[in-house]
C-alpha cells in the first residue's frame, strides 16, 4: 500500500542563522526510515513520466521500488546504469522542472522526492559499498575527453564502460569542472565530487590535469597523438561584464573568480593562501543558480549585508525556487526590478556604492519574458563595498581559435548536427555548455551520454 | 611530474628555476607564461617563460621572492617537483617582420625580456637593449643581453653599475641619437612601462609592453586579469599578456595590482614566521 501523504518526507536541513555562518552542507540527507518512507510514496506508474523528463533516463520508478524494498544496493545498481555521478545529481539537478515535475503525485500534492532518493542512495552507497568497481576489458580504441566536467566525465564513464580507453585532459589543477571551481561546498561537498571522479578513475578513466587544450596540445595533436575521436566539454567559463562605468575598480568581482577562489583555491579555509576581499556590504548582479551561490558564499565569508540585484522581478529569477528559498532564509536581500548603471569608487579605486535605476516590466520580449524598463528619475545609490557580476558566460574560445574546420555560431558555441553532438570535424564530438551555453549540470551529462553512444557507434563502423 | 632540474640564485632575491615539462617546452614562445602550483594547497602563481628547451623538455622560469607564494615556491630545491604546471598561456609575443628593435628591461621583468631579444636576434632583427635596475645586486642577465644586442644601456638608480639614471632617459637619447625603432618592447615594473610609452608617445614609436595582473585560471575564465586598452576591456591571460602600451589604461591596471595589498603583506608575515620555525 502506497504511502499516500501529500507531503513530501521533509529533508533535514541546518538552521539557516547556523549554516549561513558555516561551509558545511545546507541539507543533511534522508535517514534509511526516511527513505523508504519516502519511497513508498511513488506509485510506480506504468507510463513513467518521470523517466521522459530526465535527461539522462534514469529508471526513475525501478530505482525508487528497490529503495522501497530496503534494497539499497540494488537501487544504486539501477542508478548506475544511467548516471555516472548520482550524487552529484541528486544534489543539483532541477528536479522541479524535470522528473518531478511530471510526476503523477505532483497533481494533487508533492511530488515523490526523486531528488533527495537519488542523494540518498549514491550517499549509501558511497558509505556501505564493499564491492571493488572493475575495469571492464579494454576494446583497444582510445577516445579524448576534452574537460573534467559534467558532460565530459559522463561521457568518459560511459566509453569506459564500453571498454575504450579514455583519457580527459583538463585545463585545471583539479577535475570536475563547475562541480570543483562553481558549484560551493555547502551545496555540494568536493569530497563527494572526488569520490565520484574517484569512481571513474576505478572504471579505467584516465585524467590529466594542468593541460590546456588549444595550449598544451591542439585538437590536431590529439589526432596525432591516436586518439579516433574525441569529445568537447570544455563548458561556457569566460564571465560576461555588464560594460558599465567602474567595473575595473577593486572589489568588482565575476562570479565566476568569486567562487573559484572561494571553492577552488579554497580561500573559505581560515589559513587558506588565497587572497579575497573581506566584504561588509555585498550586490550581486543576476537572479540566477550561479548569483544565488556567489551571494550565499558572501554572506558565508563574513559579509553583514548581501543583496541580488536583479532586473526583472521575483517571478522571473531564473535561479531554481529552492536555491531562492534558501537565499531568503540566510537573510540574502532581494533588490528585483533594479539595474545598476555605475560603480562608484572612493580615492583609493575601491568599490563604494553602485548607481542603480528602479526598473518596471513591460511587453514580453523574445525570451517569452516581459521586458525590464527603466523607471524615470529612479535613480538611488546602493552601500556596498563589492560587486560581483553574476550576469552570464560565454563558451571559451582557446579551442575554437585553434582547430581548422570546427563551426561556431556567433555567440562562440561549437555547432553540433544533432543530438549526437557531431560537430564539423570528422570524429569530433561536443555537448555541454560549450555547445548550448550556461545551462545545466545534468543537460550537460545527458549531452556527454548521447555523444558517447555516437562514437562508440562512429568508432565500431569506422 | 614537473621535476626542478636547476635552480640557481641570481641576486639576493631573484632565482632562476629550469622544470621538466615537456609538453610545455615543445609549444613554449618567448612572452607566453606559465601557472605553477608549489604544493597541494598552494596559490596559483602566473610566470612568464624566461627560456624553453625544447630537445631537453624544460622550460626555466625566473622569480623575484616578494609574497608568500614565491616563499613558499623558494623552498623547492633542485630534485623536488612542482605540485602543477601548466602552460604555454596567453598570445607569444609578436616578432614577425621587426627589422630593429629596442628593448626594454626593468628589475626583474629582464627575465621576461631576455627571451624576446634573443629571439629577435636570432631571427637577424638589430636589436637594443636598455635594462635598469636598483642598484648593482640586483643586477641580472648582463652577459645574455649584452649577447645579443648590437647596443646596450644598463642604468642603475644609484650608478652603482653602469650609468646612473632610468631607463626612460637612455631610451630618450637612443631615440634622439637618430635610432629609428619599428618598436620598443618594454617589461617591467607598471610605472616603468607607463613613463616608457609616455616617452614613445612623444616620438610616434609603436610600444609593445607586457602585462602581469592578478589572475587565477590564466585561462579566461575569472576576468580577474582584465584591462582596459583603447577603452575595451581585454583578459591580460587570453587577449595578451602583451598589449599596445598607448592604448593601456595604466592607472586603472597600477591601482588593480594593489587590490590584495594587505593580505599579501599578512600571508608575507605569516610564512615568513613559519619558515622561522622551520630554521629553528
Amino acid at each position: 500500500m502506497p504511502n499516500m501523504d501529500p507531503k513530501k518526507t521533509p529533508m533535514p536541513s541546518q538552521e539557516p542563522c547556523i549554516r549561513n555562518g558555516n561551509f558545511k552542507e545546507v541539507a543533511l540527507g534522508y535517514t534509511a526510515e526516511m527513505a523508504v518512507n519516502e519511497a513508498k510514496r511513488c506509485l510506480n506508474c506504468k507510463n513513467k513520466p518521470c523517466v521522459s523528463a530526465c535527461p539522462v533516463c534514469v529508471d526513475i520508478p525501478a530505482f525508487i521500488q528497490q529503495v522501497a524494498l530496503e534494497n539499497f544496493e540494488g537501487a544504486y545498481e539501477v542508478l548506475s546504469r544511467s548516471t555516472s555521478l548520482p550524487a552529484v545529481c541528486g544534489r543539483v539537478c532541477p528536479q522541479e522542472s524535470q522528473c518531478e515535475g511530471k510526476c503523477v503525485r505532483g497533481i494533487k500534492g508533492e511530488s515523490v522526492g526523486i531528488g533527495r532518493l537519488e542523494r540518498f542512495v549514491a550517499d549509501w552507497h558511497r558509505e556501505h559499498a564493499t564491492a571493488e568497481v572493475t575495469k571492464p576489458e579494454s576494446n583497444g580504441h582510445k577516445v579524448a575527453v576534452i574537460g573534467a566536467g559534467p558532460s565530459g566525465l559522463t561521457c568518459a564513464g560511459d566509453l569506459a564502460k564500453l571498454g575504450y580507453d579514455v583519457t580527459v585532459y583538463e585545463a585545471l589543477h583539479v577535475a570536475g569542472g563547475v562541480l570543483s571551481y562553481g558549484i560551493p561546498e555547502f551545496r555540494l561537498p568536493k569530497s563527494i565530487v572526488a569520490q565520484e571522479i574517484d569512481g571513474l578513475r576505478k572504471l579505467g578513466v584516465n585524467i590529466e590535469c594542468n593541460i590546456v587544450i588549444g595550449k598544451t596540445l591542439t585538437v590536431d595533436d590529439l589526432f596525432d597523438m591516436g586518439y579516433e575521436a574525441l569529445f568537447i566539454g570544455s563548458g561556457a567559463g569566460l564571465p560576461r561584464f555588464m560594460n558599465i562605468p567602474g567595473e575595473s575598480l577593486k572589489g568588482v568581482y565575476s562570479a565566476n573568480e568569486y567562487l573559484t577562489r572561494i571553492n577552488l583555491m579554497k580561500a573559505y579555509l581560515p589559513n587558506s593562501t588565497t587572497p579575497i576581499k573581506k566584504s561588509e556590504k555585498v550586490a550581486v548582479v543576476g537572479g540566477g543558480n550561479v548569483a544565488m551561490d556567489a551571494a550565499r558564499c558572501a554572506k558565508r565569508m563574513g559579509a553583514k549585508e548581501v543583496y541580488i540585484v536583479y532586473r526583472r522581478g521575483m517571478q522571473e529569477l531564473p535561479a531554481r525556487l529552492e536555491e531562492v528559498e534558501h537565499a531568503q532564509e540566510e537573510g540574502i536581500i532581494f533588490k528585483t526590478l533594479c539595474n545598476p548603471i555605475e560603480v562608484l569608487g572612493d580615492e583609493n579605486g575601491n568599490v563604494s556604492g553602485v548607481r542603480c535605476v528602479e526598473m518596471e516590466l513591460g511587453e514580453p520580449d523574445a525570451s517569452g519574458r516581459r521586458r525590464p524598463i527603466v523607471k524615470e528619475n529612479s535613480e538611488f545609490v546602493l552601500d556596498v563595498d563589492t560587486m560581483i557580476m553574476s550576469i552570464g558566460t560565454s563558451p571559451n574560445p582557446l579551442i575554437r581559435n585553434t582547430t581548422p574546420g570546427l563551426e561556431t555560431n556567433r555567440h562562440g558555441c561549437i555547432v553540433v548536427q544533432n543530438d549526437d553532438g557531431l560537430t564539423s570535424r570528422e570524429g569530433v564530438y561536443a555537448g555541454g555548455d560549450a555547445v548550448t551555453g550556461a545551462a545545466t549540470v545534468i543537460l550537460a551529462m545527458g549531452a556527454g551520454k548521447n555523444a558517447a553512444k555516437a562514437i562508440d557507434n562512429y568508432i565500431q563502423r569506422k | 611530474m614537473f621535476e626542478i632540474v636547476s635552480k640557481k640564485a641570481l641576486n639576493p632575491t631573484v632565482v632562476r628555476m629550469t622544470i621538466h615539462a615537456p609538453l610545455i617546452a615543445r609549444k613554449a614562445e618567448p612572452g607566453q607564461f606559465v601557472i605553477l602550483r608549489a604544493g597541494e594547497n598552494s596559490e596559483r602563481l602566473p610566470l612568464t617563460v624566461a627560456d624553453f628547451d625544447r630537445e631537453a623538455g624544460s622550460v626555466t622560469i625566473i622569480y623575484q621572492i616578494v609574497g608568500a607564494g614565491t616563499m613558499e615556491l623558494n623552498t623547492l630545491e633542485q630534485g623536488d617537483c612542482l605540485h602543477d604546471l601548466v602552460g604555454p598561456l596567453g598570445v607569444a609575443t609578436h616578432t614577425d617582420g621587426l627589422k630593429k628593435v629596442c628593448i626594454v628591461g626593468g628589475g626583474v621583468g629582464c627575465a621576461i625580456a631576455y627571451p624576446v631579444a634573443k629571439k629577435l636576434h636570432g631571427l637577424g632583427a638589430e636589436v637594443h637593449s636598455v635594462i635598469g635596475f636598483r642598484n648593482r645586486d640586483l643586477v641580472i642577465l648582463e652577459d645574455d643581453f649584452r649577447k645579443v644586442s648590437s647596443e646596450m644601456r644598463l642604468m642603475t638608480d644609484d650608478g652603482s653599475h653602469g650609468e646612473k639614471g632610468l631607463v626612460t632617459a637612455a631610451l630618450e637619447k637612443l631615440i634622439q641619437e637618430g635610432n629609428q625603432y619599428d618598436e620598443v618592447i618594454a617589461i617591467g615594473p607598471l610605472v616603468m612601462m607607463k613613463f616608457v610609452c609616455q616617452v614613445t608617445k612623444k616620438y610616434g614609436v609603436k610600444t609593445v609592453v607586457s602585462m602581469n595582473p592578478i589572475m587565477v585560471d590564466g585561462t579566461g575564465m575569472c576576468g580577474g586579469c582584465r584591462l582596459t586598452v583603447g577603452g575595451e576591456t581585454k583578459f591580460a591571460c587570453v587577449d595578451g599578456p602583451d598589449f599596445d602600451g598607448h592604448l593601456v589604461d595604466f592607472d586603472e591596471a597600477i591601482a588593480r595590482s594593489g587590490m590584495y595589498r594587505e593580505f599579501e603583506a599578512h600571508a608575507r608575515e605569516a610564512s615568513c614566521n613559519l619558515l622561522k620555525k622551520e630554521v629553528e
